[in-house]
């Protein structure tokens, strides 16, 4: 029978499966950061328990993390790094910590050393691990109880969720990126309609796409309310896993692939749910509201709560619009910001720092805007200063930071002021998301780029000279 | 694991659709390395306003929760039920939830029941004491389905771990046959 992408990693990760319960599924990497692990370890010294497979447990700081040059001053964050310190030394997990040149946000490290494999499980205590099912893994969010049972027995009980599959058609216009797509596809099937469902993502589209805009296509599976977000293993993937430190070498390198060829879904597999979302005429896309399907096109407008007829939906509209400050029928071109976010582990990886890069190269940021890019990793900011990336950044006025979460989530002092306005290529609009007060709009990194120069949302398409997508 | 069999209790009403978890404990407070002290920041920023609903008179002391679909959506921080779950909430009732934290919440004692909206919609207009009982599977006068083993789990307050050691000699064969393709440990 045929069988999905989905269905294949499922199956062969099933360690037992007692009748009338979930099945136990095997985890094959387990990544660890600061916040969602120090109550977990506490539980396994309670119980007397160990890390059963520290060898595959991997874990780094980045959401507390300061990206300025200065050491951490806030004493709640720097006891909760020290609690991450503590505890990896003490079950023997490795740790890169802040410094070790291999630090950054745990779904850009993972891919960038080689641990992201196609066809392997992922989990994370962090609800974007959903990121590395662009390398046809099954890879998901847990909280910190899942977490304690994984490191306690490498393990969960699961029940298969089912599947959907995405399927995107047409040709992707130009200026038109991975970010565009899937915040496309959100405003398309809802917050909730990935709610229960591993996706995976098809199509021409999808295949022609680098492995850091696949990436960012899948790191957004859960803002639809999907469990997982996936796509089949190609050629663009391995060429991406070969060579990195923890990839297979030599003859294990040529079975690797032989295993990893056959994992796509076979012709004729059936999905539980089948959505197809033409491309052609998708525009570049930027949310006006506070959830990532609340979002329009750059030709658009914020929308009238009056045009919706379901109550519930019509409330949440107006109180949207009066969190964000914003008035029905404005031209999304017409928003005005004060701050520019590049970052997150949605778009901080060194293709999108180029095409940011390549929008502001010898133009300034706008007079208002103050911007900031926060590369994904060290290793990311390194390369992106090798190629002269963070030369052209500061010259436009745009602060080069060091790598960490940042303010994607404020867990750090970068947060919007009560009020600021931000264009972001992060992946929440939510409620003071950024910062108590703060208002977001979601848009890709050219877009975000364009935006800090005029200091209002353009269309990237008309404003780029060159191909940015 | 605490144990949950029933509840019953006024209940709060937040007639919203996809509550997420950054509204339901805000980054700042999850700093904490304690598993307690979320309570007092529950909602923390709505809570700021007087009138947000659960600073209303009729919320107070309630022990059950009525909200709209998708609650619990976004960030899997489980700060979030630990939050709810220490205000005083035994049960919430909603039409969806997020993944994550249906799961979260099941794994700590906190009783995520799933009704139709109009069943929801109907129990939000009625401020009278309801009871939610697992073992019937009954939320007022609504019956709700609910996974039998988690159920199981949450009537014993079982320890889900010390079950999933059970199967040790499994977990260990399957160890055995499918050798790590590399080890964290001895990464250079």
């Amino acid at each position: 029978m045929p069988r999905t992408l989905f269905d294949k990693i499922w199956e062969s990760h099933v360690v037992a499966e007692p009748s009338g319960e979930p099945a136990l599924l095997f985890v094959d990497l387990h990544l660890i950061h600061e916040v969602t692990s120090p109550q977990a370890f506490d539980g396994l010294r309670l119980a007397g328990r160990k890390v059963r497979r520290p060898d595959l447990s991997i874990a780094t700081m980045d959401h507390n993390v300061p990206t300025d040059a200065g050491p951490i001053t806030d004493p709640l964050a720097k006891a909760q790094l020290e609690a991450l310190e503590r505890n990896c030394a003490e079950f023997g997990i490795p740790l890169y910590e802040t410094g070790s040149g291999r630090e950054g946000i745990v779904h850009v490290i993972g891919p960038e050393l080689g641990l992201t494999q196609p066809g392997m499980t992922v989990v994370c205590g962090d609800s974007h691990t959903s990121t590395h099912g662009a390398f046809g893994t099954l890879a998901f969010g847990i909280g910190t109880s899942e977490v304690e049972h994984v490191l306690a027995t490498q393990t969960l009980p699961q029940r298969k969720p089912a599947s959907m599959r995405l399927l995107f058609t047409g040709e992707l216009p130009f200026g038109v990126t991975a970010k565009d797509v899937i915040l496309g596809a959100i405003g398309r099937i809802g917050v909730s309609g990935g709610v229960g469902h591993v996706v995976e993502y098809a199509g021409e589209v999808i295949e022609g796409l680098s492995m850091e805009s696949r990436m960012t296509i899948c790191n957004m599976s859960i803002e639809a309310g999907a469990r997982a977000g996936m796509i089949a293993p190609d050629d663009t993937t391995f060429a991406y896993v070969e060579g990195r430190p923890a990839a297979p070498q030599g003859a294990e390198w040529e079975q690797a692939l032989d295993r990893w060829r056959a994992l796509a879904t076979d012709e004729g597999a059936s999905f539980d749910r089948d959505v197809e979302i033409d491309v052609r005429d998708l525009a570049p896309q930027v949310t006006w509201g506070t959830n990532p399907g609340m979002v329009t096109s750059i030709e658009g407008a914020v929308p009238d709560p009056a045009d919706y007829a379901d109550a519930d939906e019509r409330e949440a509209i107006e109180r949207s619009l009066a969190y964000m400050a914003l008035e029905p029928g404005t031209p999304i071109g017409d928003i005005h910001v004060d701050r520019v976010f590049i970052g997150s582990c949605t778009n901080a990886r060194i293709e999108d720092l180029r095409t940011a890069a390549s929008v502001v190269a010898g133009k300034r940021v706008h007079p208002t805007v103050r911007a900031m890019v926060v590369p994904g990793s060290a290793t990311v900011k390194r390369q992106a200063e090798e190629e002269g990336l963070d030369r052209i950044f500061e010259e436009a006025g745009f602060e080069w930071r060091r790598a960490g979460c940042s303010m994607c989530l404020g867990m750090n002092p970068d947060i919007l002021a009560r009020g600021e306005r931000c264009a972001s290529t992060s992946n929440r609009n939510f409620e003071g998301r950024q910062g108590a007060g703060g208002r977001t709009h979601l848009v890709s990194p050219a877009m975000a780029a364009a935006t800090a120069i005029e200091g209002h949302f353009v269309d990237i398409r008309s404003y780029a000279a060159e191909p940015v997508a | 694991m605490r144990p949950f069999r029933s509840v019953t209790s006024r209940a709060a009403v937040l007639d919203r659709p996809d509550v997420d978890t950054d509204q339901i404990m805000p980054k700042q407070f999850l700093k904490r390395i304690e598993r307690s002290g979320f309570a007092e920041f529950l909602f923390y920023d709505w809570a700021q306003d007087p009138d947000f609903e659960l600073n209303r008179p009729e919320a107070q002391g309630a022990k059950i929760l009525l909200t709209g679909r998708n609650f619990g959506c976004g960030s899997s921080r489980e700060h979030a039920p630990w939050g709810l779950q220490e205000y005083g909430f035994e049960a919430i009732v909603a039409p969806s939830f997020g993944d994550i934290f249906r799961t979260n919440c099941v794994k700590i004692g906190l009783l995520p029941v799933v009704l139709p909206q109009e069943q929801v919609k109907a129990l939000m207009g009625e401020p009278v004491e309801i009871t939610v009982d697992l073992e019937a599977q009954t939320a007022g006068p609504y019956s709700f389905e609910f996974d039998a083993f988690e159920r199981e789990c949450l009537l014993e307050g079982l320890d889900d771990i010390a079950r999933a050691l059970q199967h040790e000699g499994e977990i260990a064969a399957y160890e055995a046959a499918h050798p790590p393709r590399f080890a964290t440990t001895a990464l250079r």
